[in-house]
């Protein structure tokens, strides 16, 4: 029983880049209509950016929680200038392919010049060691990770589904030219939201860094779990994507404990069975 | 008539030079660096192993003697279907005489398969198996550098022996996993050790907390990690943020390199024990090709035992095709030739080829230095012991292999 408590904790600390990650993904389809195929390479470059601060500026992680985020938004958002917003009103099919793209550009520039083993990057000071819960040890690094993680989901929730300016959002969404109309300048908000959702996928790489190598194949080998994740959440829905990324972390730890081999194939067995049962997602509305 | 006779004459001349050129030995070569171009094995081999293979070649001095040898290589991206299709081709379309370095042991026994049916000679450095000399040897292979058994032998015996007589497995969960886990065991419960329990994770795998936990909870000594590459990485600096280290249990990282050490970096690296065959600051030799090797590195790096695996195995390679003459494009002879000239290279030292394929050199046993003790960028090792080569690798009674039961 102790050691199921245990596995329940370390999924819940998979599970919260899981909703970081979708989170994003999901703010930038519901937002922008485009499947993001660049997070993970986004993601990746979150953690890289955090590294090149530690080594070559000697600012330290958490500078990095704040830099990096904007450092590879505003990269985003040049990205959707000249690129992805040629595509509105096309196939999502389009977006995937053209981000698909850059996803590998971005991958082979940085395995071009950092090989693929990884960089080290070290846990900050103050978040060192661990705490005896009696059930586990549970280092304070994985605790924090959860706790910020969850705030900042439920910021971005609040942003988006509460205030006035996560109103005109939605609205822009369903009616952009009365939204025009209004005053307001939709391609800006647009290119600020898709700013937004690569700005959390950096804050998940800045996160993962101390705890995975900083690679730059770190983000291929999780958009596809982290896709999954959207895909049994319901594409577009907020709090949709951030439920299911801590639920699928839960499920994924309980499957490395009974059977371990199993555990990089669930997701996508719960995908499958989401997807016949419930073709729009678990939280998902039909189009 | 004389004419006629002449005019005879001179055809069947004619006739016999053609057919000594088919039939005879040329001395032109073509080998395949066959690896991890860019996954988790490519630092530890791929595009360092092309440069390698490069560097044999150039320094063979072959090509001032008349010699053609041309270098191609492929990615076999960790997938045994795409690794024996691209063999398969490099054999049939592109004429390749030899495939060389093939990290990832399940790409690499299917590799095996392909080099046996279309009779080309295979130099394996990169993959672990000791199956390749085992129960699946084949007069075309010749294993260098390491091994499964070797691994298990020299790390494993020095941890039991130092009191670490419980353990539990990290195992990767492919041919390389399951074959170090069977070659730990057996030496652990040859030495008196107990194995309490394991768990086999998925290849490439980013998170090992739960792993982890439950090797914490085994409440083993010795947690033995059978696998490689970012996987060891991960399950290494991740052990630590759990706190397994302190709570008393020992990791003992079955197969480790330099690439992997520079990635966990050493404040968490420090103390770990592990065996090489190769490191690059053993001796004068290995310094000096070191030195030549990382200057023309994209990123600097100093070899790993599998690049300086394919550079010894492929100067071996062309000694026996000097010895020969020519290439006589019968992998089956090049090998049997390779195996009658005993082993001496700058990197490796002396050995011997053994009738299974299986190289036979030192083996050393290395501790990670302190953050403190390290001098340089790719500082690393400290040597505590060497295994000889007579001892390192499976004693030819052990082996299974079906050549040696002719």
């Amino acid at each position: 029983m102790q050691a199921l408590y245990a596995q329940l904790l370390v999924g819940l600390i998979n599970g919260s880049f899981y909703a970081l990650l979708s989170l994003g993904l999901a703010v930038i389809f519901g937002m922008l209509n485009i499947i993001n195929f660049a997070h993970g390479a986004l993601y990746m470059m979150g953690a890289f950016v955090a590294y090149f601060l530690l080594n070559l500026g000697g600012i330290n992680y958490w500078w990095a929680l704040i830099i990096a985020p904007v450092v590879v938004g505003i990269f985003g958002m040049i990205l959707e200038r000249t690129m992805l917003q040629w595509l509105t009103g096309l196939d999502h099919l389009y977006g995937l392919l053209l981000t698909f793209g850059i996803a590998l550009i971005v991958q082979g520039v940085f395995q071009n010049y950092f090989g693929s083993s990884g960089l080290p990057y070290s846990i900050p000071d103050q978040l060192k060691g661990g705490v005896n819960l009696g059930f586990m040890f549970l280092p304070v690094y994985r605790g924090w990770v959860v706790i910020f993680s969850l705030v900042v989901c439920l910021a971005t929730w609040f942003l988006i589904e509460k205030t006035q300016l996560g109103a005109y959002l939605r609205a822009a969404t369903e009616n952009p030219t009365l939204v025009r109309a209004f005053g307001i300048n939709v391609p800006r908000m647009i290119t600020l939201t898709y700013g937004l959702g690569v700005g959390l996928a950096a804050l998940a790489g800045v996160l993962s860094a101390p705890i995975n190598q900083v690679r730059p194949l770190m983000g291929a080998d999780l958009i596809i779990v982290v896709f999954a994740v959207v895909v049994i959440g319901g594409m577009g829905s907020i709090m949709g994507s951030i439920i299911t990324g801590f639920a699928l972390g839960v499920i994924e730890g309980l499957t490395k404990y009974f059977y371990p081999e199993a555990s990089n194939t669930v997701v996508f067995v719960l995908m499958v069975v989401v997807l016949l049962v419930k073709p729009t997602g678990l939280t998902g509305r039909a189009a | 008539m004389k004419n006629t006779i002449s005019a005879l004459l001179l055809g069947t001349a004619l006739a016999l030079s053609v057919a000594s050129i088919a039939s005879a030995d040329d001395k032109v070569v073509k080998i395949g660096v066959l690896s991890d171009q860019s996954g988790l094995y490519a630092d530890l081999a791929g595009p360092g192993s092309t440069l390698a293979a490069q560097m044999a070649i150039e320094d063979s001095g072959l090509k001032a003697k008349g010699w053609t040898i041309d270098l191609i290589s492929g990615d076999h991206q960790n997938k045994p279907d795409i690794g024996t299709t691209i063999a398969r081709q490099w054999f049939d379309v592109d004429k390749v005489d030899t495939v060389v370095d093939v990290p990832n042991s399940g790409v690499a026994l299917a590799v095996n398969n392909v080099v046996k049916e279309k009779n080309g000679v295979y130099i394996n450095s990169g993959a672990a198996t000791s199956d390749l000399t085992n129960a699946q040897c084949s007069p075309n292979t010749v294993h260098w550098t390491y091994d499964t058994y070797m691994l298990a032998h020299a790390t494993g015996q020095a941890l039991v022996k130092a009191g670490g007589d419980t353990w539990f497995f990290l195992t990767a969960d492919y041919a390389f996993g399951a074959a170090l886990e069977r070659d730990t065991t057996a030496v652990v419960v040859a030495n008196g050790g107990k194995v309490v329990g394991g768990v086999k994770h998925p290849l490439n795998t980013a998170d090992f907390s739960s792993f982890l936990l439950q090797a914490q909870a085994s409440k083993a000594k010795i947690i033995g990690l059978a696998n490689a590459g970012g996987d060891t990485t991960n399950s290494i600096k991740q052990a630590a943020e759990f706190g397994i280290v302190k709570g008393g249990q020992k990791l003992a990282a079955l197969l480790l390199f330099l690439t992997d050490v520079k990635a966990i970096g050493l404040e968490t690296a420090q103390g770990l024990n592990f065996t090489e065959t190769f490191y690059w600051d053993l001796n004068d030799n290995t310094r000096a090709f070191s030195k030549r090797f990382s200057a023309r590195m994209k990123n600097s790096a100093p070899p790993t035992m599998v690049q300086a695996g394919v550079y010894a195995g492929l100067m071996h390679y062309f000694k026996a095709l000097e010895a020969l003459g020519g290439n006589p494009h019968d992998g089956a002879k090049v090998v049997a030739k390779m195996k009658t000239i005993p082993t001496d290279d700058p990197l490796f030292g002396k050995g011997e080829i053994e009738a299974n394929g299986r190289v036979t050199h030192d083996a050393y046993l290395f501790e990670v230095k302190k953050p403190s003790e390290s001098k340089g960028p790719w500082d690393f090792y400290k040597l505590v012991g060497t295994v000889p080569g007579n001892q390192a690798f499976t004693p030819l009674d052990k082996s299974t292999c079906a050549l040696l039961k002719k």
